[in-house]
């Protein structure tokens, strides 16, 4: 019998475990999913990670089995030094990764449609409405329908969609929720937007994950999902904090500065985050 | 930054002493490093007497094999801060967990910065460079590159960023923009201060030089073929050199439009990339990546060419599927422009367009997995050694394949927006960039190394040196796979969940182990060195190669070819060895005509390196007149007529007969003993 090969494959297949592990963890990552577009990032991670596995998995094992097998100790082995091209194998190797990619191409553009920000999440409750603006080094989360405005807490209601216009006030930035839905950039001067939905009521950590200066790292902040119930009494206690977001408190706001504590504005000046946007188009055409 | 005023502004611009790095110790010391570094070098060649030998020997030198040296000392040495620099950036993340850590954010925004963009500009970019210029005129029996001088013009520009990098630390501080500098962040609102000038003209430098490598690269391929090496009898290695210069010459150019369109706005005032007044930086993004993504290939086809010349060398057989790695080559580097878009997925593109361009990257996938498996069967009945260079190989193989099935899941973009921006990604193209560019380079490096300096380099260093690079980069970068996963965004100069904190630590050993790797390649040339009379290999070819570069001395006389050779198959010198036709002289020496040495490349880099200086800090003077000295050495040299030397058929004779000699009098060696010290550089045939 031979010598079992000297291989790097256990360490090969500890390492696609490596990422697939994160499903399992506790985490607060999309893998501890909480909105259905988060779960159903999870699942299609797992999807295209076993498709490639058909490629990958026979690599693991060949190289390791090839370069033993063949080594030049062992003369067991036959040794064609000319032998370079075969018909069968060479439609295999083209063939299995175009057969792959074929089916993981039919796979992205459904669910890139299907997965699409941009998309509304089906529900029979209208979408809650609300608008981002990336500021340094906090965001600045606008509440249209019920005119309050909050810095770095965005409460929702859980089971309810929630649909996100993004802006910057600033340098680019990022807007995720690992646990609920993936990221969108927020830009000055432009909209962007992003759907997303919690099932059930929980705690989620919130970002910008595109490096913006000084504050970046703690530009962080809290997805609250909440029952009606508490939602309302959320927004009660915002309209309750009496500081009202107008032009002048808003430029305090816009300020370069980390927030630690979320701020609540209990009034916000109607047509605030179109200003912000046209700001940059001084010269607007009709 | 204090005003300087009147005369001492006109001098010296916006520098003043406040640009000296004493905001920080690390910061202070690194500099100091720089200072003390630079100045002992200088003291040692003095002492040494060595500044005529380098001027004239190395400097000036047009010849290919010695900028390819070059070329590679300056992608060690950058390397060398760049990795520091990483150890730096994991220690910081592993300790400051819900604490500051040691480098405040302005510094480890430097540190980032400084490191994507030495790594990818000064590190990979020489690397390869280095190594085409060295082997490729060699396997197409060239006896130099197609523009010797423009060749040497390259070198100094890239050398002049190197050296604007390497300023940077001492004089003012570095773009916090990352390396790709996105605006507005490095427009002059949002960065007032000298560092993103400084990474605007380092990098037009490289890009302007590694634009005129690609023309001469790929003209010396297209012209400069020894009669009967037709495009299909070329190495494989040739091959991934003229993707890679066609890539060079149509994917440089977005990015010095880019450069220059973001350094109009910080000193013009225009309006190309900020916020407001029309600008807008998804021009910019796009512009970026139209050169971003075909750099990606620009770096790794290269080292796939080492790969399929290592594997095929040392397993002792044919390289499978030539016609196929070819076209597999070919149709990544056609593809390679089609992809950039999957950038910026998240940029708010509709789902049509990030679905096809997610398809269009998918697609990349097979020809690369194409070429995993024609190396896979290259070993496939073969004669397999375990030599350093092909244990790099060996570990690129598995390696490779799990960046690619991360690739491919970073190429859907509903997954994009989950881990884009987050170290999900860092850990995604570490793992292209390590097992795939820098395991190559190294590989090519130990393998043609014998070549170069005429002797082997130390196995077992050699192999602590794979051992480390390996391990290390296992333990850096698995981790952040998981911490990607959970949403760990990039350039984090701090974090807050304690989480974190194993896989952050596991990283940071990781990081340790790499910088052990490196140092491991430096003791292995110490030690090299010192064995060099033991492990001399004049006759040429250590490895039984199968290329026309194995055909000459180690290392090659300066003409490469006494009489230029005719090709009849691939594997040339493999064919030739076979037949009894290797180490046969031509019937009669001819005089050789090389270009001679100049010094218009150094005097050109040294001032496009002035002119950036002079632009980084407004001293006007000091770039008008690097302009003007760049454009005087163009027109002086364009007078020049007496170009050429002649190297006499005497002298010719006398040097292939001193190294046919030896050839005959030395013993063959067996494969089993090519890394004893029996090997002499003349393999022993196999009948």
């Amino acid at each position: 019998m031979r010598a079992p090969p000297r291989s790097r494959w256990p360490l090969g297949g500890l390492l696609l475990a490596f990422p697939l592990a994160g499903c399992h963890s506790a985490g607060r990552g999309f893998f501890a999913p909480r909105g259905p577009v988060a779960a159903a990032d999870a699942h299609l991670f797992v999807v295209v990670a076993i498709l490639m596995a058909i490629v990958v998995v026979p690599v693991f094992i060949l190289t390791p089995l090839f370069a033993w097998r063949y080594r030049l100790g062992n003369a067991a082995s036959p040794y064609r030094p000319k032998w370079d091209f075969s018909w069968p194998l060479e439609v295999l190797i083209w063939g299995v990764p175009t057969a792959i990619v074929i089916s993981l191409g039919i796979i992205l553009w459904r669910d890139t449609h299907r997965l699409d920000p941009y998309r509304p999440i089906a529900s029979s409750v209208p979408p809650l409405q609300v608008q981002a603006v990336g500021l340094d080094w906090k965001w600045l989360f606008i509440y249209p329908d019920q005119h309050i405005a909050v810095l770095n807490e965005l409460a929702f209601p859980a089971d309810r969609p929630v649909h996100v216009s993004i802006t910057s006030d600033t340098v680019m930035q990022s807007l995720l929720i690992p646990q609920l839905a993936g990221q969108i950039y927020a830009m000055a001067g432009m909209t962007t937007q992003l759907n997303l939905m919690a099932d059930s009521p929980g705690q989620f950590i919130g970002e910008n994950t595109q490096f913006n200066g000084m504050g970046f790292q703690n530009q962080k902040f809290t997805a609250l999902a909440l029952s009606p119930d508490d939602f309302n009494q959320w927004v009660a206690r915002a309209r309750a904090s009496n500081t009202p977001l107008d032009a002048g408190e808003y430029a305090k706001v816009a300020e370069k500065s980390s927030v630690k504590q979320p701020v609540y504005f209990s009034a916000v000046q109607d047509g605030l985050f179109r200003q912000i946007i046209d700001h940059y188009h001084p010269v607007r055409t009709p | 930054m204090t005003e300087t005023r009147g005369v001492w502004h006109l001098l010296l611009g916006n520098l003043t002493y406040n640009a000296l790095p004493f905001y920080s110790a690390i910061a202070a010391f690194a500099a100091g490093l720089v200072v003390v570094g630079a100045i002992s070098v200088f003291v040692l060649i003095t002492w040494l007497g060595k500044w005529r030998y380098l001027w004239t020997e190395w400097f000036t030198s047009v010849d290919h094999k010695r900028i390819g040296v070059m070329y590679i000392i300056i992608a060690f040495i950058m390397m060398s801060r760049a990795l520091i620099e990483a150890v730096l950036m994991r220690v910081q993340q592993a300790v400051a967990i819900n604490s500051p850590g040691f480098l405040p954010p302005d510094h480890f925004g430097q540190l980032f910065s400084t490191h994507g963009t030495i790594m990818i500009f000064f590190m990979a970019m020489p690397f390869l460079t280095g190594l085409i210029n060295y082997v490729m005129p060699l396997q197409i029996g060239a006896r130099d590159v197609k523009f010797p001088l423009l060749n040497s013009i390259s070198l100094w520009l890239t050398g002049g960023g190197a050296g604007l990098m390497m300023v940077s630390l001492v004089l003012g501080k570095f773009s916090t923009g990352g390396w790709s500098g996105y605006p507005p962040y490095t427009g002059i609102e949002f960065s007032p201060g000298v560092g993103p000038d400084y990474w605007i003209w380092a990098v037009s430098l490289s890009s302007i030089g590694t634009t005129l490598t690609g023309l001469n690269f790929a003209t010396t391929i297209y012209k400069g073929r020894a009669p009967g090496m037709t495009l299909m009898r070329m190495p494989l290695f040739c091959w991934t050199s003229l993707c890679t210069s066609i890539l060079m010459i149509f994917a440089m150019p977005p990015l010095t439009v880019a450069t220059a369109l973001l350094a109009l706005d910080r000193y013009l005032g225009m309006h190309f990339f900020t916020n407001g007044m029309g600008g807008n930086m998804m021009n910019y993004a796009n512009l970026f990546w139209l050169f971003g993504h075909p750099e990606v290939y620009i770096l790794i086809l290269p080292a796939f060419g080492v790969y399929s010349e290592v594997i095929s060398a040392f397993s002792s057989k044919r390289l499978y599927g030539y016609t196929s790695l070819v076209c597999a080559t070919m149709a990544i580097a056609i593809l390679s422009f089609t992809v950039w878009l999957h950038h910026f997925f998240t940029m708010g593109q509709s789902a049509n367009i990030n679905a096809a361009f997610g398809i269009a990257t998918m697609t990349i996938g097979v020809p690369t997995g194409v070429k995993v498996y024609d190396w896979l069967l290259t070993m496939f009945r073969g004669r397999v050694r375990f030599t350093p260079p092909m244990l790099f190989s060996l570990a690129f193989i598995v390696s490779f394949v799990i960046g690619g099935m991360t690739g491919i899941i970073l190429a859907t973009p509903p997954l994009d927006y989950m881990v884009h921006n987050t170290v999900f990604l860092v850990a995604h193209f570490h793992n292209m960039l390590i097992p795939g560019l820098l395991y190559g380079m190294i590989a090519g490096y130990q393998y043609w190394f014998p070549k170069a300096f005429g002797f082997r380099l130390n196995e077992t260093w050699g192999r602590i040196a794979f051992g480390c690079w390996v391990v290390g980069f296992y333990l850096a970068f698995m981790p952040l796979y998981v911490l990607g996963a959970e949403g760990m965004p990039r350039r984090s100069q701090e974090v807050f969940d304690t989480a974190y904190r194993p896989w952050l630590l596991i990283a940071m050993i990781g990081a340790f182990i790499l910088l052990a790797g490196l140092v491991s390649l430096f003791i292995q040339l110490r030690v090299s060195i010192r064995q060099r009379d033991s492990n001399r290999v004049f006759a040429g070819d250590p490895w039984d190669g199968r290329g026309l570069e194995w055909s000459v001395s180690a290392p090659p006389p300066e003409y490469n070819f006494a009489a230029i050779p005719t090709v009849t198959s691939r594997d040339t010198f493999a064919g030739q060895k076979e037949r009894g036709q290797a180490y046969h002289p031509p019937k009669t020496y001819q005089d050789i005509e090389m270009p001679k040495n100049s010094a218009a490349g150094v005097v050109i880099g040294i001032s496009g390196a002035a002119c950036a200086f002079g632009l980084v800090w407004h001293i006007w003077w000091m770039s008008i007149l690097g302009l003007i000295l760049i454009w005087g050495t163009v027109i002086v040299r364009s007078f020049v007529r007496d170009i050429y030397k002649v190297i006499p058929a005497a002298d010719v004779a006398r040097t292939e007969a001193r190294w046919l000699n030896h050839v005959a009098n030395v013993r063959p060696v067996p494969r089993e003993l090519e890394t004893t010290l029996a090997n002499k550089g003349l393999a022993e045939s196999v009948a």
